[in-house]
């Protein structure tokens, strides 16, 4: 009997004493392990082989971890294709890398998998509806710029009488686990002394059936994403949003640590989107406008420079991605714009020339 | 490995037709094969976690969580740490763990009896049951218990009230519970001092009856001083030892009494009306193992149905039953891991928010991976140890 | 089968003699009988009150493509109708020909394919579904004659069976840009994903399972420890944790550019899971083996592995093929964890089926229908295992 139990637990211990050793890998055991780090890429050189950018293009598919039960973001459309805001990002990284819009892998994740999904590299890239916070941003991944700037609200019937965070002292909130609106909750609620109980469940549409079931008496997260939830409720317009702001929700994509020329691509795709939009290049004139004369249109596009070549791309890689995708206000209205039933406001995400946050730096 | 005797016989054999060369050969390419197999993913999995920084340390367990969890045997504030976290949902596994194996065991005991009955009705009645469970999987009864029953359950406003103050709703089964007053410790006195009499008395019985003299006065006795110095110490008390504290209902649920949530409650009915299918079964086999001669012998000696199942039958039958019964508490503990579908905060689901919070994934999922091995293992042993024990019985 | 043995008389008896002997024998069962009956009245109404007033079926019905085929492409669905009508016509021949159990769960096919068949012509998505599933039932039926027949050697049907396992999951998978283009496995979700899991799950199960059993009682120490730390490891720990381990932490495992399906990871986790179980269930049946006969083995000149193979497995192996059926029920059940993991096998359809607005409150519709579904495959395997029990004389000894 006690061998029987001994053994695995001996097995057990000896696993864990393994990674127990490791915690500090030698400088030989890395090399070894990821033979295309050996060399440190000097800054500004195409990134060396081996990298994510290689393993995109050598796989020829980039595999993209999105939420895929959120509306307006990520979705399963009518036809069966994962479409939304986060999905065209997505998809606008796959053709400046690969050439092809369509050659995106979603991988839907619940929000608990995510960390671990980047962090083990399961993704080359998450746009998930997810918050930039510092320690996500030192174990989880790096951040690219935002793309939606969000904050979190709460939800209630409009019934219920509740008009403020004091008047829900004591009841149940339905949010789901591993987001920072779960932790944003705790903090508010012992901020102001109140008590509440949070019924969290791991996947997004149970949070929203227990709510509309009235298993919880308010239902938390990012505003937009409660909007477009409650488009898809029985009766959006018994749900109301309470006029509270509870946090900064800053949402971007994310890519693994620890590559910088994957980074800098998924950073510059980003902002691609903000320059052709303040430049007023869309989809349709894209094509057109390569002679353009104006010189940053030009470095922008490829047709002067080798901007591009720097990132390890095509040097028209801009032209490709707009082509497919378009610029920001063209994703921006097709996903969340007045014509959807979400109708979101841009509020912040506007042009820093129109009094909004999105800016980007220059392409030269 | 025989002894020295074949020795002079061996050395004419070849090395590749020599049984202790083959065999120890054999074991060393096997051993390799395994140790080639495990370096490959440790250096696959230390390469890759130097490169994304990730640790193995478990000094992120001394952190501050900041997630609130909705339900805990100990207290728990989200300014606690991982470590605390974790422990709440080792103790959320363990309780519901142990809650649905004692239950689990009646009704199954209770069901595999009925298996055997001679009344029809009951006897189908528990077959249909018992096809019916075992044929369906745990995660969609799971689901079925906690989304289409529990949550259909009238809202807090209207909720079910039971004879005794005992409220059903939407938000859970709430009950009236005893509560312990301060003078509760001194009333403990005066049971204890009863419970000395009873005592003393049954000893004095007990004396009587091996000295062959009637006792059954002496025990009424005892029992007699033990009620009524319980009693007289409850009306001494400045208050009452024990009230009963009822629920009340309140803005957005019930407060007070002994609340069970819809999500303990769906996740302990579904494992236990699964279990008990299965342990069902486990005691009809055990009981059918036992020869008829057995139950002819207990007739013989003119035992009742009952007393020849509890005093004869059932004694042999558990030797043939606990080790299968070992393997559904094993299975039940296990399944409890299902909760984190329907939302219940047990060590898996915690586990799985740690690993994604902390940014730990790997030593997280390998401490629960781990303190499931250690349930499993405790539970076996401990199972094994009655095991022992019945077994003994037979010989 | 005209044997001079006589069958023992029966007694007949009516229906008040039968009453009180089964149901009011004692005062104590005449209370039993009164209460369970009076429940058992309560639950039937309540249940058949909804099942066949207030459900709303229609929620079922509209979406039952979604649950028997998920997302795959609805033009290439051709490659599952012949996949079940290859399946179909090799079940009935080994149920003709083989009889008892197999023939039972021939039987249970072509009776399940009726109730699909039903199923889709009151759900109206079309009934050319129907007719094929109908078409599939004759199918079985016309395999049951013509193998009751003899009309195809045994060895036929038995390659074939071993052809049409792999040839069917490259139909679905597809290849390439052929005439059967390849069906990425995001979209292989529904009945057909739960069918996949477990069909692979039990195919490379058993084989890997006899394996590690072997493993456990070899005489080779450093394998019997590897075995028994593998086997007892696996069966301590949950298999959602598998499961997760190997959809998200996986990769950390392998080197980079090696990247291996989600489904494939799903199938693999699933295997080395039951396989533990299926090496305890086979070690059960080879400590049953006298070791006379294992001795006599040696004594005729057999190696150790030819002993394995023809002396000690083959009787080990028929002694647990109730059990290991019992353990591929579970299997079949334990695919719905793969739901936690995100994959969208039958419970998780039906999961994103209830997210739609339009099924809101419609829970039990959905669950019963699924757990409906489960019940008659798991119930179908149950009952053919019953029968080869009785026929093997496993539970008689």
């Amino acid at each position: 009997m006690i061998k029987r139990i001994a053994l695995p637990l001996v097995l057990f211990a000896l696993i864990l004493a393994a990674c127990e050793a490791s915690p500090n890998p030698s400088p030989s055991g890395q090399a070894t392990a990821s033979p295309g780090a050996e060399t440190p890429a000097p800054t500004q050189a195409p990134p060396v082989a081996g990298g994510r950018l290689a393993l995109v293009q050598g796989r020829g598919q980039l595999i993209c971890g999105v939420n895929g039960n959120l509306p307006g973001f990520s979705f399963l459309d009518d036809s069966g294709e994962m479409s939304g805001f986060d999905a065209d990002f997505c998809r606008a990284v796959a053709a400046a890398v690969l050439g092809d819009a369509d050659a995106v892998e979603f991988r839907p994740l619940n929000a608990d998998q995510r960390g671990p999904a980047l962090q083990t590299g399961e993704v080359d890239l998450l746009v998930r509806n997810t918050t930039w916070t510092v320690s996500r941003d030192t174990s989880w991944g790096l951040f690219a710029p935002t793309t939606f700037y969000d904050g979190q609200g709460i939800m209630v019937r409009d019934d219920s009488g509740i008009t403020s965070l004091e008047d829900l002292d004591t009841a149940t909130i339905c949010v789901q686990s591993g987001t920072t609106t779960e932790q944003n909750l705790a903090d508010q609620f012992r901020a102001r002394s109140l008590t509440y109980t949070p019924q969290v469940f791991a996947d997004i549409d149970p949070v929203y059936q227990a709510y509309e079931e009235g298993r919880c008496d308010a239902v938390t997260s990012d505003r937009s994403q409660l909007v477009a939830r409650r488009t898809a409720f029985a009766n959006p317009s018994d749900h109301i949003l309470l006029d509270v702001v509870m946090s900064k929700e800053p949402l971007g994509p994310v890519v693994p640590l620890g590559d910088d020329a994957w980074f800098n691509v998924v950073k510059w795709v980003v902002f691609a989107s903000f320059e052709a939009e303040e430049r007023g290049i869309t989809s349709s004139n894209v094509a057109g406008l390569t002679g353009s004369a104006d010189p940053v249109v030009a470095r922008l596009l490829g047709a002067e420079g080798e901007l591009g070549i720097a990132l390890g791309l095509a040097n028209d890689w801009v032209v490709t991605m707009i082509g497919a995708v378009g610029n920001y206000a063209e994703i921006y209205d097709r996903n969340l714009g007045p014509t959807t039933p979400f109708d979101l406001d841009r509020g912040p995400n506007q042009q820093w020339t129109d009094g909004g946050l999105l800016y980007a730096p220059p392409y030269r | 490995m025989n002894g020295p005797a074949p020795d002079t016989r061996q050395a004419r054999v070849p090395p590749w037709r020599n049984e202790h060369v083959l065999r120890v050969a054999a074991q060393a390419v096997v051993l390799l094969a395994a140790a080639l197999f495990v370096g490959f993913l440790v250096r696959n999995l230390t390469g890759a976690m130097s490169e994304r920084g990730l640790s193995l340390g478990f000094g992120f367990l001394d952190l501050t969580a900041g997630f609130d969890i909705a339900e805990s045997p100990i207290p728990y504030r989200s300014t606690d740490t991982y470590g605390q976290a974790f422990l709440v949902g080792l103790l959320n596994t363990l309780s519901v763990s142990a809650a649905g194996i004692v239950l689990a065991t009646i009704l199954g005991v209770l069901v595999g009896v009925a298996r055997l009955s001679t009344n029809w009705l009951v006897n189908r009645v528990a077959s249909v049951y018992v096809e019916i469970i075992r044929n369906t999987p745990l995660l969609v009864q799971l689901v079925i218990l906690y989304f289409a029953v529990f949550l259909q359950l009238p809202p807090v406003a209207d909720a079910v009230e039971l004879p005794g103050a005992i409220f059903l709703s939407q938000r859970g089964l709430f009950l009236p519970a005893p509560e312990l007053t301060p003078s509760f410790g001194r009333w403990l006195v005066f049971v204890a001092v009863g419970l000395g009499v009873a005592v003393a008395a049954g000893v004095v019985a007990a004396r009587r009856a091996s000295a062959g003299r009637p006792t059954r006065r002496l025990g009424m006795i005892g029992l007699v001083t033990f009620v009524a110095i319980s009693v007289g110490g409850w009306l001494l008390a400045f208050q009452a030892p024990i009230v009963i504290d009822l629920p009340a209902r309140q803005r957005f649920n019930f407060v007070g009494g002994m609340g069970l949530s819809p999500e303990f409650a769906a996740l302990l009915f579904g494992l236990v009306l699964y279990t008990a299918a299965f342990i069902g079964e486990v005691v009809r086999g055990g009981i059918q193992a036992v020869r008829r001669g057995q139950w002819e012998a207990a007739r013989a000696l003119g035992l009742s149905e009952r007393q020849a199942l509890r005093l004869i039958v059932f004694p042999q039958a558990l030797r043939v039953i606990v080790p299968p019964l070992t393997s559904q508490y094993l299975n039940l503990a296990k399944n409890s891991s299902l909760a984190i579908a329907i939302g219940y905060p047990d060590l898996f689901k915690i586990g799985v928010t740690m690993s994604n919070q902390t940014g730990q994934p790997v030593p997280v999922i390998l401490l629960v991976m781990g303190t499931y091995l250690v349930i499993s293992l405790a539970t076996s042993l401990l199972m094994n140890i009655y095991n022992r024990r019945v077994q003994v019985l037979e010989s | 089968m005209t044997s001079a043995t006589l069958q023992p008389p029966r007694i007949r008896i009516g229906p008040v003699a039968w009453l009180r002997q089964n149901l009011f024998s004692t005062w104590y069962n005449a209370i039993l009988s009164l209460l369970i009956g009076a429940l058992l009245a309560w639950v039937i109404l309540q249940f058949s009150g909804w099942a066949l007033g207030a459900a709303r079926w229609d929620v079922i019905t509209r979406n039952m493509r979604l649950f028997l085929i998920g997302q795959f492409p609805g033009d290439q669905a051709w490659r599952i109708w012949l996949n079940l009508a290859v399946i179909s016509g090799l079940a009935g021949l080994s149920g003709g020909s083989a009889g008892g159990a197999v023939r039972t769960l021939a039987t249970s096919v072509a009776a399940a394919q009726l109730l699909f068949a039903g199923l889709i012509a009151v759900s109206g998505i079309g009934l050319l579904g129907s007719v094929a599933y109908l078409a599939n039932a004759a199918l079985v039926w016309v395999g049951l004659v013509a193998g009751m027949r003899r009309l195809v050697p045994q060895r036929v049907v038995t390659i074939g069976w071993l052809v049409s396992l792999p040839a069917s999951f490259i139909l679905v998978a597809g290849v390439g840009d052929t005439a059967i283009p390849s069906v990425s496995t995001n979209l292989w979700s529904g009945l057909l994903l739960t069918f996949l899991l477990a069909t692979v799950g039990i195919v490379l199960s058993f084989p890997f399972g006899v394996v590690l059993a072997l493993g456990r009682r070899s005489a080779l120490p450093a394998v019997r420890w590897l075995s028994t730390a593998y086997i007892e490891l696996i069966r301590g720990v949950p298999l959602v944790t598998i499961l997760f381990m190997a959809d998200i932490m996986l990769p950390l495992f392998l080197p980079g550019e090696l990247r291996i399906d989600r489904v494939a990871r799903a199938m693999g986790g699933i295997t080395l899971f039951s396989a533990a179980y299926v090496a305890e269930n086979v070690r059960g049946g080879l400590q049953a083996i006298p070791a006379g006969q294992v001795e006599a083995a040696h004594a005729l000149g057999l190696n150790g592995f030819l002993t394995n193979r023809f002396i000690v497995l083959p009787q080990a192996l028929r002694a647990v093929i109730p059990a290991n059926v019992g353990l591929f029920i579970s299997l079949l059940k334990d695919t719905t964890l793969v739901t936690i993991v995100g994959l969208l096998e039958l419970l998780g359809i039906g999961r994103s089926v209830l997210a739609q607005s339009e099924s809101l409150g419609a829970q039990m519709e959905v669950y019963v229908f699924v757990a409906a579904l489960f019940f008659v495959m798991s119930f179908a395997m149950s009952q053919a295992s019953y029968r080869l029990e009785a026929s093997l004389g496993v539970g008689e000894r």
